[in-house]
C-alpha cells in the first residue's frame, strides 16, 4: 500500500534543522521531513517504504538504487533528497502504467530470464527505461553501454541485453500497431 | 568510513542569488552541481562546509550556446549526458565528445558536470586533456566581479586549483577550433568505461594547405600532478608531414614528457607505456580527421 507519509516522528537535536519537503514519486505527492544530507535512497526506501530501490554500494558504482528524475537515470545514492523537490521522481515501483501491470521490460526480463537474485533487478529496469526513452531501438552495443552503470552478479549480463532487445522490438512493434 | 553529516543545501533559482550567497558563507560554502565528486568527500570526512550551494536550480546556467565567433560556451549546470549528445559538440569537438561518453557511468552522467569535474581538481578528470586541446577558458564570477582563467592555468596541483571562496565557475568557453583540424581522445582504466582513468591522450592536429603540420597540440591527464600539454612532442610535430613514423617519435616524446606515479589504479611504468601508445593512435586519428576535412566523427 502507497501511503502518504506521516508527520515527522520524534526530531532529534540537531545543528540544522530537518526542512520538510514536498516529493513527488510515481505521480503520487509526499511531505517527509529530511535533515539536508539525506540521500533520495534513503527517503524512498526508509520514509516512503518504497524498497525496491536497492542500496548496494552507495557510492554510485554499482547502480542498484537508480531511479529516473525528470525522466533521468540518477543514482539516488549520492542525490540529494531536497535537490528532487520540484521535480518528478520514477521508482520501479511507478515503472508500470497500473500497480497490477508490468511493464513490456519487466515481462521482458521474467520471459527471457534477464534476473536471478533480484537485487540488481529494479536498477536494470530504469537504466533500461531510460536508455529506451532516448535510444529506443539500441543495437547490441547501445543495449551494453546503456546497462554500463548497473552490476549485476548473477546473470552473466547476456540475458538482460536479450530482454532489453526483445522489450525494444515489442515496444517498437506496437508503436507501429497504433501509429 | 561514515562522517557524521552536517551542512545546509541552499538552492538559488539565479545566478546572482547564488553569488550572494557564496559571498556572505565564504569559506564556510561550497557549490554542489552533480554532487557525484562531492557527496563521497563529504561522507567520508575530507570536505566539512557548513552551507552548499546548489546549481540545480539556476537554470540559466544549465545549456550549451553558441556565440556569434563560433565559441561553444558550457554552462556549469550543463549535465556530462547533455554535453556528450549536443550536436555541435559531436560535431566540432570529438575529443570532449569521447570523454563525456566514455567517463562514469550514465547514471552519474546524468548527474555530474564539466565544471564539477575540472573544479575537483583530479589531475584524472576526463574533460581535462580535451578542454587544454581545445584551449578552452573557465569564466568565473564573484559577487562583486568576474574574470576569465585559461583551462592550463586551472589546476594548481592533485586536488587544487585556481578558484578563490565566494567564486563560482559560471561556463566553460571552448573557442572555434582552426579550420583544417582533426582532434580525438582516448584513456584507459582498469575496469573498462566506470573506472577512473589510469592515464588520458586528447590531441589536436592542425594541417596546412600543404598537408603539414601548423599546429598541433596534445594534452594529458592522470599522468602528472596537474593536466598537462607536451610542449616538447607539439614542436616535433610543428611545420613537418606527420607521416607514421614521425608520430610515432612525438608519441615517445609525450611519454617521456609525462610524469606518472605509481598508485593503486597502475604503475607509472604501465602508465608511461600506454601514453606512447594512445598518443600515437590519437595523433594518427587526429591527421586522419584533419585530412578527412573534418573535426568529426565519432572516435
Ligand atoms: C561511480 C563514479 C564514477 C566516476 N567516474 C569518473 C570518470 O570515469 N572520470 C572522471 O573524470 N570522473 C569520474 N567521476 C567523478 C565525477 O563524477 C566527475 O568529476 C563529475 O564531472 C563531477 O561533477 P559534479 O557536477 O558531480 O561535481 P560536484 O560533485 O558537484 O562538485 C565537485 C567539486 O567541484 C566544485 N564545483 C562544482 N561545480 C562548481 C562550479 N560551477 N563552480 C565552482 N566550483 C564548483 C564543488 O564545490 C566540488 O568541490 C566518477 C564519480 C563516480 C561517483
Ligand atoms: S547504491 Fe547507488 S550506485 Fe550503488
Ligand atoms: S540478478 Fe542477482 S545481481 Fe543481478
Amino acid at each position: 500500500m502507497r501511503g502518504k507519509a506521516s508527520e515527522p516522528g520524534g526530531q532529534k537535536t540537531l545543528p540544522v534543522a530537518k526542512r520538510v519537503l514536498e516529493l513527488t514519486v510515481n505521480g503520487d505527492r509526499y511531505e517527509v521531513a529530511v535533515e539536508p544530507w539525506t540521500s533520495l535512497a534513503q527517503v524512498l526506501r526508509d520514509e516512503l517504504r518504497l524498497t525496491g530501490t536497492k542500496v548496494g554500494c552507495n557510492e554510485g558504482d554499482c547502480g542498484a538504487c537508480t531511479v529516473l528524475v525528470d525522466g533521468r537515470s540518477v543514482s539516488s545514492c549520492l542525490y540529494l533528497a531536497v535537490e528532487a523537490e520540484g521535480r518528478d521522481v520514477t521508482t520501479i515501483e511507478g515503472l508500470a502504467e497500473t500497480p497490477d501491470t508490468l511493464h513490456p521490460l519487466q515481462e521482458a526480463f521474467i520471459e527471457h530470464g534477464g534476473l536471478q537474485c533480484g537485487f540488481c533487478t529494479g536498477g536494470m529496469l530504469m537504466s533500461s527505461a531510460f536508455l529506451l526513452s532516448h535510444t529506443p531501438e539500441p543495437d547490441e552495443g547501445e543495449i551494453r553501454r546503456g546497462l554500463s552503470g548497473n552490476l549485476c552478479r548473477c546473470t552473466g549480463y547476456n540475458k538482460i541485453v536479450e530482454s532489453v532487445d526483445a522489450a525494444a522490438k515489442r515496444l517498437a512493434a506496437d508503436e507501429g500497431g497504433t501509429a | 568510513m561514515t562522517a557524521p553529516l552536517s551542512f545546509d543545501v541552499h538552492r538559488p533559482r539565479a545566478l546572482t542569488e547564488a553569488l550572494d550567497l557564496l559571498d556572505e558563507y565564504g569559506a564556510t560554502a561550497r557549490v554542489i552541481a552533480g554532487g557525484t565528486d562531492l557527496l563521497p568527500k563529504l561522507r567520508n570526512g575530507r570536505l566539512s562546509p557548513e552551507h552548499l550551494v546548489s546549481l540545480g536550480r539556476v537554470g540559466e546556467l544549465d545549456g550549451i550556446e553558441e556565440t556569434g565567433d563560433g565559441a561553444l560556451v558550457i554552462g556549469a549546470a550543463t549535465r556530462l549526458f547533455d554535453v556528450q549528445r549536443h550536436p555541435l559538440v559531436r560535431k566540432r569537438l570529438p575529443a570532449l565528445h569521447h570523454a563525456c561518453s566514455v567517463m562514469a557511468t550514465v547514471q552519474i552522467r546524468n548527474m555530474g558536470t564539466v565544471a564539477g569535474n575540472l573544479a575537483n581538481g583530479s589531475p584524472c578528470a576526463d574533460t581535462s586533456a580535451p578542454l587544454l586541446v581545445y584551449g578552452a577558458t573557465l569564466e568565473v564570477a564573484r559577487r562583486d566581479g568576474h574574470r576569465e582563467i585559461p583551462v592550463g592555468a586551472f589546476h594548481k596541483g592533485p586536488g587544487s586549483v585556481d578558484l578563490a571562496s565566494g567564486e563560482l565557475i559560471v561556463a566553460i568557453r571552448v573557442p572555434p577550433v582552426p579550420a583544417g583540424s582533426g582532434s580525438a581522445y582516448q584513456r584507459i582504466s582498469a575496469r573498462s568505461r566506470v573506472d577512473m582513468a589510469a592515464a588520458g591522450v586528447a590531441g589536436l592536429v592542425t594541417l596546412d594547405g600543404d598537408g603539414r603540420v601548423a599546429e598541433a597540440r596534445i594534452g594529458l591527464s592522470a599522468v602528472s600532478p596537474t593536466p598537462t600539454r607536451c610542449p616538447e612532442a607539439e614542436s616535433l610535430l610543428t611545420g613537418q608531414v606527420p607521416d607514421a613514423p614521425l608520430l610515432e617519435r612525438a608519441a615517445r616524446e609525450a611519454a617521456e614528457e609525462a610524469k606518472p606515479i605509481d598508485d593503486v589504479r597502475a604503475t607509472a611504468a604501465y602508465r608511461r607505456h600506454v601514453v606512447f601508445v594512445m598518443a600515437n593512435r590519437v595523433l594518427t586519428t587526429c591527421v586522419a580527421r584533419a585530412s578527412a576535412g573534418a573535426g568529426g566523427g565519432t572516435p
